[in-house]
């Protein structure tokens, strides 16, 4: 006798309360399952089996995608002990580095977490270059990418003056004064993007903001539309027939 | 009842102009919400430290030397012809430049520039001199320096 009944769960009321397509192993039961979760729903409920092999992505945007659930689930709770203000957040970050329980182990895999989201994006970004995944009708899609890419690298800025040490503090000194390149606009740019004429309080503040609510909320906008084009698109890209 | 239907309906010309006068509202509350979004993020009081700097009696800086003061951001130079500030922030991309006195010049840590005692380049990536600040003496005998404006070189302050 089976401890757990599974089959007899999935009957439940409040299972099928929950999981409006019930159990059934039809084409038509497990279409369902996918179309009526709205998680799932972003995802093709047909693939061909092919293009689930490693060789055609190499998993790198399903492993990118990993790297940034990793990433908000270890930087909300470096939230808790952070403050983004002069006087507290380089003590903070030291609290976290030496005295909270596993602080030292979310910053590290925060750290490392982020610098491989980098390296997954452009891993990713080449992959689809080189197949050619990124040609009609697909090219939509690739822009979104740009995007992506954009927003993981200025997520990496912005993180980067958080600890408010010498590095940080001269990387983002030297980073605006790159902004003020920009003809025309540059300066206006970076008085905005600080908040004041040098990195401040007021700029540890708005940075702060960008790096744990504007550019995730971004990012978790523009992901939803790039996995859903996926579908849109015609499913993963399956090469092209001499590749077969 | 079609009748009636086509009686209730508006007229063409009506609903054209509630789409023209609708769009054109929300494109105006747009432009205005643009600029009020615009006027919010640049901030109106700015807590930074003032620009004239106290840089103390002319005693305290012997003849041919460079002092930096890494707190404001300026050295102050006793030369033969008299005092003069220097920006100590590098025009290239903004990093605290540091007197080298073994080497008789300015050099910035970050991308290699370095200048002269008088912030003319003679090496690496800044596009222009050092910029000279504005230096009087106050009522009470003291060096102040205008980090605010710049001065044409060689405007020296004898004391």
């Amino acid at each position: 006798m089976p401890v757990l009944d599974l089959p007899k769960i999935r009957e439940s009321k409040v299972w099928r309360s929950i999981f409006r397509s019930g159990s059934g192993s039809s084409n038509l039961h497990r279409a369902q399952v996918i179309q009526q979760n709205v998680f799932l729903h972003l995802f093709s409920v047909k693939m061909r089996s092919r293009v689930l092999d490693f060789r055609p992505t190499w998993y790198l945007g399903a492993l990118t995608l990993i790297s940034f659930v990793v990433l908000v689930a270890t930087g909300v709770p470096l939230m808790l002990y952070y403050h983004p203000s002069v006087p507290q957040a380089y003590s903070d970050m030291k609290d976290l580095q030496f005295v909270v329980s596993s602080g030292m182990f979310l910053r590290n895999l925060h750290r490392w977490s982020a610098h491989a989201m980098v390296l997954l994006v452009f891993a990713h970004m080449f992959k689809v270059f080189y197949r050619g995944a990124y040609r009609p009708p697909r090219e939509f899609n690739w822009g979104i990418g740009v995007f992506l890419l954009l927003i993981t690298l200025l997520l990496s800025y912005t993180g980067y003056l958080l600890p408010w040490d010498q590095l940080a503090f001269w990387a983002v000194t030297v980073g605006s004064n790159i902004a003020r390149a920009v003809p025309l606009i540059g300066g206006k740019m970076r008085f905005l993007l600080l908040g004041g004429h040098t990195v401040n309080a007021n700029a540890l503040l708005r940075f702060y903001v960008l790096h744990c609510v504007i550019l995730p909320l971004a990012a978790v906008a523009l992901v939803s539309i790039h996995f859903w084009r996926i579908r849109k698109d015609g499913g993963l890209y399956p090469g092209r027939e001499s590749d077969k | 009842m079609a009748e009636e239907k086509n009686k209730n309906a508006l007229p063409d010309s009506s609903r054209r102009r509630f789409v023209l006068v609708g769009m054109s509202s929300l494109a105006l509350v747009g432009v205005g919400s643009a600029i009020a979004g615009y006027e919010y993020l640049s901030p109106n009081v700015l807590y930074e430290p003032s620009p004239v700097v106290n840089a103390g009696k002319p005693d305290g800086y012997p003849a041919d030397s460079v002092s930096l003061d890494p707190q404001s951001g300026i050295y102050l130079v006793h030369a033969s012809e008299g005092f003069y500030a220097l920006a100590s922030i590098c025009t290239h991309l903004g990093c605290m430049t540091a007197w080298k006195p073994e080497l008789s010049m300015i050099a910035c840590p970050c991308h290699g520039s370095r200048f002269t005692r008088e912030g003319v380049k003679i090496a690496g990536p800044a596009p222009r001199p050092l910029p000279w600040l504005r230096v009087w003496m106050s009522d009470e005998g003291e060096l102040m320096v205008d980090r605010s404006t710049i001065v044409v070189p060689k405007t020296y302050v004898r004391v």
